[in-house]
């Protein structure tokens, strides 16, 4: 039953602050980060068990929620590797991030409001990998909805917040008519929602590839919006608006991972997928990925630039689902969370010491806060791929199974690197070196935020080493040894050094542009104002979002609804009831006249009616 | 002989009377009297029926009603006395404040 208690233990907390707690602020930050360490250490025994015996069954436990004529839902958790990866990085990250969040958010206006909403977080993400079925998954993948809602509309006095909130609910809102769209076609298919029994299902061969490819590709645009790719990408960077903690735990190591665990969990069906499905969304991440690395090198806002290279990152991951390559996406995903909670963490101190986002407005950091600019360097190098941080070991995975696959996602792949060298590079130099720009007395923050980056750039730089070749169980046998098709990975030196290689080419381009001195402003910008222009511009797409889906078809569904609404249903239905109430009522009247001997006569008359009836009947 | 019809006829008459008067008369008083007329036709074919069948049922009736005929008759009698008083004046037609 301790499974079930990962569940309630959040809810509970969120609950008591919403309902209890709300007045005490230092009360409801305990009881939230009570909750999320009781959580990790109820998941951490389960991971040692899972490591000492890869091989062990897939712990399952469920009971009926819902049963109609014909149809059956049940709610159920599912404890193997995959999950319990997931959970430790759920629950050990999350518990790093609202120690943090102490810090952070100390002093700020509805403070208790946010470690509310964080344990509603926790609880619906831990929903969402506990799943053992697609009902489930997609209420507790409607709940991270809610619950990123909720936060990336923290500051919702803010009109921009508010606005951004709404578009990352909206947004996903697409995606996930697709999903459900998709685990109908599954369902009408096979008969069933359970993910090991669709497994058998599928793996027995009992449904056609058509029909597979078809709920692949619908179950995949619910990764899409919540995985943040191409083209329902929007909503990411704009999520930037909640509060740091909120966009390293949701919006970078563990919410937008959802999507790609999801397309783990679901493995049986990729697996089974027609080739076209698969190199669909093969082609969607390494697009994502590169079109993401582009615009990150166009934004100045540090925090915008970490969320470009989240997508990035995202990109990748689906890249390699696409490829076939799962166990590696799940590696990726695992070093990602790491040190992309590490360098959102680190730009969060950045900015509670410079009260500003820019980072032309940041410079010669480094001296004033050494802790925050080492492991900030270190996320860097691990976010860079650098040999031996974690993320090279993990990025190479998904590099050489997308040579295996198809050889110009793999030239996306090594060129979204180098991209990546290089935007890394830029924000690290401008931030941390170079020219001092900042106003003001920036100051190292405090140990409650300190010592969480510590700890998470000790597993960015070291975290890789689990998928090291040869080591047995490595990441890729773990994860593949609870599905039954192996994580086979081959370490490929002609792949390690070409992405290497585009690495420090990317380092060393960017070290030469933008470690010149007195520099106020992007160089690529004064070089290359039209090409800047674009990518600042995020490639238009908000702004074709904005102006052709919102302004026409948008507001052009809205008009015809205001058109329903006010005329038909209020000036036709409602009014018009109203009105012939109102004329009824006005024409009855004329019979109160106030003349005792009209009434009378009215009596009298009825009374000589009912004898006429009385006679004849 | 005298028998149940000739009672019924008398108790219509009297009612008719008394509805007549209470539709057309204008004196409120002349109203109040006629409805002692109709309380008094329906005693009649009450009494009427009760010596027919042979029950006291009837009779009984009658008793309670024309003592709270009596009692109705102080109550209304009263009350116009207290809106001639007000309104100088008796005639139902101008007491028609109860409308809309």
């Amino acid at each position: 039953m301790d499974i079930w208690a990962l569940l309630i233990i959040p809810l509970a907390a969120a609950l008591l602050i919403t309902l209890v707690t709300r007045k005490n602020e230092d009360l409801s930050s305990f009881i939230s980060i009570g909750a999320i360490v009781l959580c990790f250490f109820i998941v951490f025994p389960y991971l040692l068990k899972m490591l000492g015996n890869p091989h062990m069954e897939a712990l399952e436990q469920s009971f009926t929620w819902l049963q109609v004529k014909g149809l059956t839902i049940e709610m159920g958790t599912i404890i193997d590797p995959l999950s319990i990866i997931m959970l430790f990085i759920v629950t050990f990250v999350g518990s790093l991030i609202h120690i943090y969040s102490r810090g952070y958010m100390h002093g700020e206006h509805g403070f208790s409001r946010f470690f509310a909403c964080l344990s509603l977080f926790i609880f619906s993400m831990l929903g969402i990998v506990l799943s053992n079925n697609f009902i489930m998954i997609f209420v507790f993948w409607e709940l991270v909805g809610l619950a990123s809602y909720l936060l990336i509309g923290f500051y919702f006095e803010k009109a921009s917040a508010a606005d951004a909130a709404k578009k990352a609910f909206l947004v996903n809102r697409v995606g996930d008519f697709g999903f459900i769209l998709g685990i109908f076609v599954l369902y009408y298919a096979t008969g069933t929602f359970n993910f090991i029994e669709l497994g058998h299902i599928i793996a027995a061969g009992k449904v056609d590839s058509a029909t597979l490819g078809l709920a692949a590709l619908l179950i995949f645009c619910g990764a899409v919006g919540k995985s943040a790719q191409f083209p329902l990408h929007v909503w990411l960077p704009d999520a930037m608006e909640g509060p740091t903690p909120v966009s390293a735990l949701i919006h970078a190591a563990t919410m937008v991972a959802a999507g790609v665990y999801m397309l783990a969990r679901a493995s049986f069906l990729y697996s089974a997928a027609p080739h076209f499905a698969m190199m669909t969304i093969a082609y969607i991440g390494g697009f994502t990925a590169l079109m993401a690395a582009l615009l990150a090198l166009g934004q100045s806002d540090i925090k915008r630039i970490i969320a470009y290279s989240t997508l990035s990152s995202l990109g990748y991951m689906v890249m390699s689902v696409g490829v076939g390559g799962t166990s590696a996406g799940m590696f990726y995903l695992t070093t990602h969370a790491f040190f992309k909670a590490l360098l959102f963490l680190g730009a969060g101190s950045v900015i509670h010491a410079c009260h500003t986002n820019e980072i032309w407005h940041m410079g010669k950091l480094f001296p004033k806060m050494k802790v925050t600019a080492v492991t900030f360097l270190l996320g860097s190098f691990a976010m860079m791929g650098i040999f031996p941080f974690s993320g090279f070991w993990s990025k190479d995975e998904i590099l050489s199974a997308a040579y295996n696959a198809d050889t110009f996602l793999f030239g996306l792949g090594v060129f979204t690197a180098f991209i990546t060298a290089l935007f890394m590079t830029k924000l690290l130099l401008v931030t941390f070196f170079g020219e001092k720009r900042y106003h003001g007395h920036p100051h190292e923050s405090p140990g409650v935020m300190t010592i969480p980056l510590m700890v998470l750039s000790v597993f960015a730089v070291f975290a890789g080493l689990a998928g090291l070749p040869g080591l047995e169980p490595n990441f890729g046998t773990f994860i593949g040894g609870g599905h039954g098709h192996g994580g086979e990975h081959h370490f490929n030196y002609a792949v390690a050094t070409i992405s290497t290689a585009a690495v420090f080419l990317g380092i060393i381009i960017g070290y030469a542009l933008y470690s010149k001195k007195d520099m106020h402003e992007d160089i690529l910008a004064v070089k290359f104002p039209k090409v800047f222009r674009v990518l600042e511009n995020r490639f238009y797409f908000d702004y074709v979002y904005d102006n052709y889906l919102v302004k026409k078809i948008y507001n052009g569904i809205a008009k015809i609804s205001n058109f329903i609404e006010v005329y038909i249903i209020i000036n036709f239905i409602l009014n018009g009831i109203a009105y012939i109430t109102r004329q009824i009522g006005r024409g009855l009247r004329l019979t109160i006249s106030g003349q005792l001997q009209h009434y009378t006569l009215v009596m009298v008359g009825g009374v000589f009616v009912l004898m006429i009836i009385f006679v004849i009947f | 002989m005298v028998t149940l019809t000739h009672f019924l006829i008398l108790s219509f008459i009297l009612f008719s009377i008394g509805v007549a008067g209470v539709l057309l008369r204008r004196s409120i008083i002349i109203v109040l009297m006629s409805l002692e007329l109709i309380f008094n036709s329906v005693n009649i074919s009450l009494a009427a029926f009760s010596y027919y069948l042979q029950t006291l049922n009837g009779t009984v009736l009658v008793v309670f009603n024309i003592t709270v005929a009596a009692a109705e008759v102080a109550i209304g009698l009263a009350i116009l006395v207290n809106v001639y008083r007000s309104r100088k004046s008796i005639n139902v037609e101008e007491l028609n404040d109860m409308r809309y």
